[in-house]
C-alpha cells in the first residue's frame, strides 16, 4: 500500500518539529554493520546493514582491451539491479528509474574521487588492462540503499585482492596475489544522502520515509586533511532546495561523512 | 514425533497443547480428532497444512500461520487506502492481489457523483469490513461500528498473523492501549494499524506499544508486561 | 567402490555440512537461506500478489512463478547480470519441481513469486535453490502438503557419490563424472525434478534414487529444524 495522506501530513508534522516515528533524531543513522566474505569467487566482497535495509557487494577484476582515448588507464565498471528478492515494490522487467540511479551514483561516488588508481592497472599499454567491476545488490530494501551500496562497495574494494594471471594471459581466479587493487589510501569515498520533507532535512530514511520525502540530494565525499571533498552530488525530485537548506546540507555532510568513516574505519 | 513444546500465557486457556509444525508434519493420530484450519486428515493421522503454531483444543486440531500475507476473508474488517475513484464508488488498496471496491452507497450522506472525493479523496485511510469475494473482487461496506473514513492521525502496518494478539481477547488490548495514550485506534485483519489523538506523542507511544506486541513472536504474560511498560512510560 | 576416494575427503554419500535459516528478507512474505558447503542460496517469497497483465491470470488457481539466478559474483568468471537460458531454465524446472506441494485452488488470479538467488556458487546450485525455496514457501504460511528436498547426485567415474563439488563435477578420469539433480516431495516416493548432465550406466539409476532417498531425508531434518527455530525469533 502507498503513504497514505494521514502518514504523509503526521510525518511531515513530527519531522518539521526535529522527530521521527522510529525515535531517532533528524540527522542519526540506524544501526550499520559491515561484514565481509559474502562470495569466495568475488575478488572482495562485503554486506552493509543499516537497520533493515541491507545491501551486498562484489568486486570482480577481469582483463579486457582498455578504451581507445584511455589506453594506458584501467577500467572501472560498477553495476547493480533492484533484484526483485529485496522488496514487493521490484519487480522483473525493464528497470525503473531507481534502478537505474542507484549504479549511476554509486560509480560517481567513486569514479570521481579517484580513489582507484588506474593508472597502475595497465597490463601492456593500449593492449591490455584490467576493468575493475563493481556489482552492488540490495537484498533487503528499507530505504538509503546509495549510501548503503557505496560503503558496502568500499569496504570491498579496501579488501579484494589481484587474480593472478595464467601463462596463456588469462585471469586466475583460483590463485589470487596477496596485491591488494590499487587504491589511493589516503581517499575513502563515501555518500551522505539528505533527505526533504516539508522544511526538514533528514538522513538514512526508512522505505516509508523515502517513499513521503519531497526530494534528495545525494553527495559523494572524501576526507582530504582535515577538509572534505564532494566529488559528486545529485538532486532527484522535483521539489527545490533553498540555499539555506543546501549551505546547512554542506556543513551537514561533512559531519556525516566522518560517523561513517568511523564504523568503517572499526572492520578494515 | 518429537515436538518442542513452547509455553504461551495471557489470553490462552492452560489446557491448550501449542507447538511448531512444518507443512506435512503428522500433529497427532487417532480417528478421534477433529482437522480444522492448516490442518487435514491423511489416513489416522492429522497432518499440518501450513507452517505454524499446532493447537490442541480437546480434540480439535488446528495451525495458527505466524507469518505470511494476509489472505482476505468474508467478515474481516480491514484497513485501506483510496487508491482511485470511479463513477459508482471507491477503489480501496486494501494489501491483497485484488482491489477493493466500495460503492457510493455507503456515504454516510447524500453525494454528488462528480463530488466523491468530498468524501473520500486518492490517499484517503478508511476502516471497512469485506463482504464479499468474488471473481470481480472484493466488495467492502461500512455496515458496523466505528467503521468508515479515518480522519488525521497515521497509519502502519503489522504481521497480519499477529493482530488477533493486538485485538486481545474481548479487545483487552486494544482497550489497554487507548486507555493509556488516550488515542483512538483502529486495527485491520490485513495488519494495518491506525492511531487518532490531538497529542503526537500518544499516537507515538501507541504505536511503539503495538510494534513491541507484534515484534515478539511469543510473549509470556503479554497483558501484564504492557500494563507495567505503560507504567514506566506514562 | 568403497576405496573411492573424494577430493574432500567426504564419504559417497555424505553431503556437504549444511546451513539454513528463515526469515532472512524481512520485506518478503516468506524467506530462507540454504547452503551446501560454499553454495549459498536465499530464497524470497511474495504474495499471493496481484498478477498483471490481467490476460495472465488463471481464473482456477494461483500462479506460481520462479525467478531463479546467481549474482554476478557469486562465481569465478563474472556472470552477466540478468537471466540466462540457463537461469530461466532452471526457473521453470524449480516451478515444477516445487508446484506439487502448493495447494494453489486457495487463491484463484493471484500470483505467487519465488526469488531465487545464489550468493556463492559451488555445483548444485538449483538444488539448494530449491531447499530454501519450499522452506520459503512453508514460511509464507502458504497451504502446502509438505516440503520439497533436493540433492544432486552424480558419478565420479563409475562410483555414486552425493552432493557434487565443483571441482568434482570437473573429474575426467574414466566414465568422468554425471551430474544427476533430483528433488522430492519429504518422506514421499514422489519425484519432481530429474535432471541429468553426464555418462551413466542405466543399473546405476536404482541406486542413484536410493542415495537420493536417504540424503534427501538429512536435508528435510535441517529444513524442518530451522523452520522451527525461526518460529521463536
Amino acid at each position: 500500500m502507498d503513504i497514505s495522506k494521514n502518514t504523509f501530513e503526521a510525518m511531515k508534522t513530527l519531522v518539521e518539529q526535529g522527530k521521527r516515528f522510529d525515535g531517532r533524531a533528524l540527522t542519526e543513522y540506524r544501526a550499520v554493520e559491515i561484514s565481509y566474505d559474502v562470495s569466495k569467487a568475488a575478488e572482495g566482497s562485503a554486506r552493509v546493514r543499516m537497520g533493515k535495509t541491507e545491501v551486498i557487494a562484489g568486486v570482480k577484476l577481469t582483463l579486457d582491451k582498455p578504451y581507445p582515448d584511455s589506453p594506458e588507464k584501467g577500467n572501472l565498471l560498477v553495476s547493480g539491479d533492484l533484484l526483485p528478492l529485496a522488496s514487493p515494490r521490484y519487480e522483473v522487467g525493464p528497470p525503473k528509474f531507481d534502478a537505474i540511479e542507484l549504479p549511476r551514483l554509486v560509480d560517481r561516488v567513486i569514479r570521481e574521487s579517484h580513489v582507484i588508481e588506474l593508472d597502475k592497472l595497465v597490463v601492456k599499454a593500449g593492449e591490455k588492462v584490467w576493468t575493475v567491476i563493481i556489482d552492488v545488490y540490495p537484498l533487503n530494501d528499507d530505504g538509503n540503499l546509495v549510501d548503503a551500496a557505496v560503503l558496502a562497495a568500499i569496504a570491498a574494494l579496501k579488501q579484494a585482492k589481484m587474480p593472478g594471471v595464467t601463462e596463456a594471459g588469462f585471469p586466475d581466479y583460483k590463485h589470487r596475489t596477496k596485491q591488494a587493487v590499487p587504491l589511493a589510501k589516503e581517499l575513502v569515498p563515501l555518500s551522505v544522502t539528505l533527505f526533504k520533507l516539508g522544511n526538514a532535512l533528514f538522513i538514512d530514511p526508512t522505505r516509508e520515509e523515502a517513499e513521503a520525502a519531497e526530494v534528495k540530494c545525494n553527495f559523494g565525499l572524501t576526507k582530504q586533511g582535515k577538509k572534505h571533498m564532494i566529488h559528486s552530488a545529485q538532486k532527484t525530485g522535483a521539489k527545490p532546495f533553498t540555499q539555506k537548506e543546501l549551505e546547512t546540507a554542506a556543513i551537514l555532510i561533512g559531519e556525516k561523512y566522518d560517523e561513517l568513516y568511523d564504523k568503517l574505519k572499526k572492520v578494515l | 514425533m518429537a515436538v518442542k513444546k513452547i509455553s504461551v500465557q495471557g489470553s490462552e486457556e492452560p489446557q491448550k497443547k501449542r507447538y511448531i509444525v512444518v507443512p506435512g508434519e503428522v500433529i497427532v493420530s487417532g480417528e478421534d480428532y477433529l482437522p480444522s484450519d492448516g490442518t487435514r486428515r491423511q489416513g489416522a493421522d492429522i497432518v499440518a497444512a501450513k507452517y505454524g503454531l499446532a493447537e490442541e483444543a480437546g480434540m480439535v486440531i488446528r495451525v495458527i500461520p505466524l507469518t505470511g500475507a494476509f489472505v482476505p476473508r468474508r467478515g474481516n474488517q480491514v484497513i485501506g487506502r483510496v487508491s482511485n475513484i470511479t463513477m459508482n464508488g471507491w477503489v480501496i488498496d486494501i494489501d491483497w492481489a485484488s482491489n477493493a471496491f466500495l460503492p457510493i452507497d455507503e456515504s454516510p450522506h447524500f453525494i454528488n457523483k462528480n463530488e466523491m472525493d468530498q468524501f473520500l479523496a486518492i490517499g484517503d485511510l478508511m476502516l471497512g469490513k469485506i463482504e464479499g469475494i468474488t471473481a470481480r473482487g472484493i466488495d467492502l461496506s461500512f455496515d458496523g461500528p466505528g467503521l468508515g473514513k479515518l480522519e488525521g492521525g497515521f497509519s502502519f502496518k503489522v504481521s497480519p498473523n499477529r493482530v488477533p494478539r493486538v485485538i486481545g481477547r474481548e479487545g483487552s488490548m486494544i482497550n489497554l492501549i487507548k486507555d493509556n495514550t488516550k488515542c483512538d485506534v483502529a486495527v485491520g485483519q490485513n495488519g494495518w494499524c491506525w492511531v487518532y489523538s490531538e497529542d503526537m506523542e500518544g499516537m507515538l507511544k501507541a504505536r511503539k506499544a503495538i510494534e513491541m506486541i507484534t515484534e515478539k513472536p511469543f510473549v509470556e504474560g503479554l497483558t501484564e508486561k504492557m500494563e507495567s511498560w505503560f507504567q514506566e512510560n506514562k | 567402490m568403497a576405496s573411492f576416494k573424494r577430493s574432500d575427503g567426504r564419504k559417497v554419500n555424505e553431503l556437504r555440512p549444511m546451513t539454513a535459516k528463515v526469515g532472512v528478507v524481512p520485506n518478503a512474505d516468506g524467506s530462507a537461506l540454504f547452503a551446501f558447503g560454499d553454495t549459498i542460496a536465499i530464497a524470497a517469497v511474495y504474495g499471493p500478489r496481484l498478477l498483471h497483465p490481467q490476460h495472465m491470470q488463471d481464473p482456477k488457481q494461483a500462479t506460481l512463478r520462479v525467478n531463479y539466478d546467481l549474482l554476478s559474483f557469486s562465481v569465478y568468471d563474472r556472470k552477466k547480470p540478468g537471466p540466462s537460458r540457463r537461469s530461466q531454465e532452471i526457473s521453470k524446472m524449480t516451478e515444477y519441481a516445487l508446484s506439487p506441494v502448493l495447494d494453489l485452488k486457495e487463491f484463484p488470479s493471484t500470483v505467487i513469486d519465488v526469488q531465487i538467488y545464489i550468493l556463492q556458487a559451488d555445483a548444485g546450485t538449483r538444488t539448494a535453490g530449491i531447499n530454501a525455496a519450499s522452506m520459503a514457501l512453508a514460511h509464507a504460511g502458504l497451504p502446502m502438503k509438505n516440503l520439497v528436498c533436493s540433492v544432486a547426485i552424480g558419478k565420479q567415474d563409475t562410483t555414486v557419490v552425493a552432493d557434487l563439488t565443483k571441482e568434482e563435477e570437473d573429474f575426467h578420469e574414466g566414465e568422468g563424472a554425471t551430474d544427476f539433480p533430483l528433488a522430492k516431495i519429504a518422506n514421499s516416493d514422489q519425484f519432481t525434478l530429474v535432471q541429468l548432465d553426464g555418462n551413466i550406466a542405466t543399473e546405476l539409476v536404482a541406486e542413484v534414487l536410493e542415495m537420493a532417498n536417504e540424503t534427501c531425508a538429512e536435508v528435510y531434518e535441517v529444513q524442518k529444524k530451522a523452520l522451527k527455530a525461526g518460529a521463536t525469533q
